[in-house]
């Protein structure tokens, strides 16, 4: 089965099948090194830059900023939700996220 | 490889999105297939409506945009009957109530809680009376911009409004320029004070003198590439190209064709002419736009007069915006209103509809401060408008800290943003007005509120700019405020430095009050102007002066206010919500 994976409106949010599923302005918890030295790290995401999928994961390439070090930086490949018999669920933004590894 | 957008627009967009639209309407929300949403709401936007955030399905904003602001006699009228009849929410915004239209910083003016189904009936009224939303959303010639006292200012070196409208009539609707990589934003200024705010624009008319053939022309020297969005600020900049108001719309053909030709279409982030001008550098452009776009020869720059630009130029003499009684060319008045935030319920609207047509010609037109100005007082007039109830809320003589407010629409309806604004700047202007005193000599202050980077609130040409951004307070993430000093246009525009980050929002009209504590205590004399102590002194020393406090100032918007369908409501979660719904407002039941 095909799912439309894409950003929308400026990179405002992520769309999965023509639904808004992933929005900006959350604040996202990311273990220590995949962001900054903060551990964790609290990550507003600003904007997003495109989706994809690996295996049933769908990562986000973002923009953001860590609000307690300050640092801005983009993100890739940030896990945002699995597909599970061809239905996309959101992963939490409280949840502390790691990175999807290139080539995984 | 093209992205959706760009494949959605090769399929169908522009004026044959008009027919699907009615198509949509007659059926309902409902007939638009799950599967083409996105497609239907990104070409939707080239008719002005722009599908609201999440929680807030099948709701629309609509945008209207005249050229340079200018509502003829009878149009504002139409727009507070359109919005009185259509653009009403399921719930009240405490501040506003339940109806209003909101003037832009694009001289538009936005509807929101608008039904798709409403949509025909909508155009039909604003076509009656020459209005349209072509164009006003999308990746194309947005609202042009410019003096919004053309034609009527003594100021006035060209006619901008002339221009403006020939522009407005010849790319609108024009299949030549309907489909371009990203939105193109024009302004056409024509006053020695420079007031069409021509630098944050793709495109920019702005006034000069050149020699032809012996004579002193007047026309416009050409800048492109202006724009504030994404952390990429950047002026137009001066391609050396001087234009008579005949050659004006064709050399505006021409960057706009270069810009459809060459503009990134395979990177939305990388698409506006900004970049392309980082890239090729205005010589390049110029020389493209000569060999490949122009018949004639072009001219080179003429004298400009930019060196007597006053208008948000940070100088205490100088013009701020357009608000109080000012004499036109004619004799007549126009009287420039205050309009806080840039929002104006129906029941003023239409008591300022009545003072524009008893007092005035009718006219009104908008600024790029979200302000408003009626026009053509004949000047026995004057009082008797001045007396009239409703400019008790809509000064000519405001208060500096109301006069100078902007705020874009934050996250009561838009995805982008990150914190709520409108409601916010309203509670912060009064907390201002109520507590700090301005120093001596300083009687504009420009206070801009952008819910995130994308920068509708022009953030960074205001004295004081805040941009929305999140901060942690108590162990909680609560809305905040990045704080940057020191923008403003005139002949050297200056980007605001954001010297101070993430400070919680309920701490901002503190941090506000405490640094215009610092500056009157520390700047040189009475006669130094805001905009002149901060370029003296660097990022480091002004974020000393800032000193983020708690006062006695409350802000209810500290929680994730885009995590809930609408931030005011009572219930205001998202699963609370009653979108998407039908026509007639129920509520449409999920699939699940």
């Amino acid at each position: 089965m095909t799912i439309a994976l894409r950003t929308l409106d400026d990179g405002a949010w992520i769309s999965v099948n023509d639904s808004r599923q992933v929005s900006v302005s959350d604040v996202w918890t990311l273990s220590r090194g995949v962001f900054c030295d903060c551990e964790p790290a609290y990550v507003l995401l600003e904007g997003f830059v495109d989706v994809g999928v690996d295996g049933s994961i769908v990562t986000a390439d973002a923009v953001g900023q860590c609000l307690d070090c300050g640092t801005r930086d983009s993100i890739d490949r940030l896990p945002i939700g699995q597909i599970v018999d061809g239905e996309f669920e959101p992963y939490g933004p409280e949840g502390v996220q790691s990175l999807v590894e290139p080539g995984r | 490889m093209p992205t959706d957008v760009e494949q959605w627009k090769d399929e169908l967009y522009g004026t044959d999105i008009r027919a699907e639209i009615e198509h949509f309407a007659e059926n309902g929300w409902e007939s638009i297939p799950d599967d083409e949403q996105d497609a239907w709401f990104e070409r939707f936007k080239w008719y002005g409506l722009y599908h609201q955030r999440a929680g807030q399905e099948s709701y629309f904003m609509m945008r209207i945009g005249p050229p340079g602001g200018v509502l003829e006699p009878g149009q504002f009228r139409r727009i507070v009957e359109i919005a009185d009849e259509f653009s009403r929410g399921p719930a009240t915004n405490p501040e506003f109530g339940n109806g209003w239209l909101d003037v832009t910083t694009r001289q538009a003016i936005q509807l929101h809680w608008i039904r798709l189904e409403d949509v025909p009936e909508i155009f039909e009224q604003l076509e009656d009376v020459g209005l349209s939303t072509v164009q006003a959303c999308g990746d194309s010639w947005r609202n042009i911009v410019g003096c919004p006292v053309a034609g009527k200012d003594k100021h006035e070196h060209v006619d901008a409004d002339a221009l403006a409208t020939d522009l407005h009539d010849t790319f609108k609707e024009n299949e030549a320029h309907s489909n371009l990589p990203r939105k193109w934003k024009v302004s056409v200024t024509g006053c020695d004070e420079g007031c069409g705010q021509g630098d944050i624009n793709d495109l920019a008319f702005e006034p000069a003198e050149k020699e032809i053939d012996g004579e002193s022309v007047t026309g416009y020297n050409v800048r492109v590439g202006g724009g504030l969005s994404r952390n990429e600020p950047r002026f137009a900049r001066n391609i050396d190209v001087f234009a008579t108001p005949e050659q004006a719309v064709e050399v505006a053909g021409g960057i706009s064709a270069l810009f459809r030709d060459h503009g990134d279409r395979e990177n939305r982030y990388n698409a506006r002419i900004k970049f392309l001008v980082d890239e090729w550098g205005p010589e390049k452009l110029r020389e493209t736009l000569q060999e490949e776009y122009i018949d004639f020869e072009l001219e080179t720059a003429g004298e400009d007069l930019r060196d007597s630009y006053s208008y948000n130029a940070g100088e205490a003499d100088g013009k701020h915006d357009h608000v109080g009684v000012h004499e036109q060319v004619d004799g007549n008045y126009y009287v420039g209103l205050n309009v806080l935030v840039g929002r104006i319920g129906v029941d003023d609207g239409y008591a300022l509809a009545d003072a524009a047509e008893e007092h005035g010609s009718g006219e009104v037109r908008l600024t790029q401060r979200q302000n408003i100005i009626l026009t053509d007082v004949a000047e026995e007039n004057v009082d008797d408008l001045r007396a009239e109830p409703v400019l008790e809320d809509y000064s000519p003589d405001p208060h500096p800290f109301q006069r100078g407010s902007i705020a874009c629409t934050g996250t009561e309806f838009c995805s982008l943003s990150i914190v709520e604004t409108k409601n916010r700047q309203v509670r912060y202007g009064r907390w201002l007005t109520e507590n700090v005193t301005l120093p001596e000599g300083v009687e504009n202050f420009h206070i801009h509120l952008s819910g995130c980077t994308a920068s509708c609130a022009q953030p960074q040409i205001a004295d004081v700019s805040l941009r929305g951004m999140k901060t942690r307070k108590n162990g909680e993430p609560v809305e905040a405020l990045d704080i940057g000093l020191g923008g403003g246009l005139g002949e050297e525009p200056q980007f605001a430095s954001w010297v101070t980050e993430r400070v919680p929002a309920d701490e901002v009209p503190g941090a506000i009050a405490n640094l215009l504590e610092n500056f009157a205590e520390a700047r040189d004399s009475d006669e130094q102007s805001f905009r002149e102590f901060v370029a003296d002194r660097d990022d480091e020393e002004l974020a000393d002066l800032i000193e983020p406090e708690e006062t006695n100032y409350e802000d209810p918007f500290m929680h994730n206010t885009k995590r809930t369908w609408y931030p005011y409501a009572e219930e205001d979660g998202l699963d609370e919500s009653p979108a998407p719904a039908r026509a007639d407002g129920t509520p449409i039941p999920s699939d699940d």
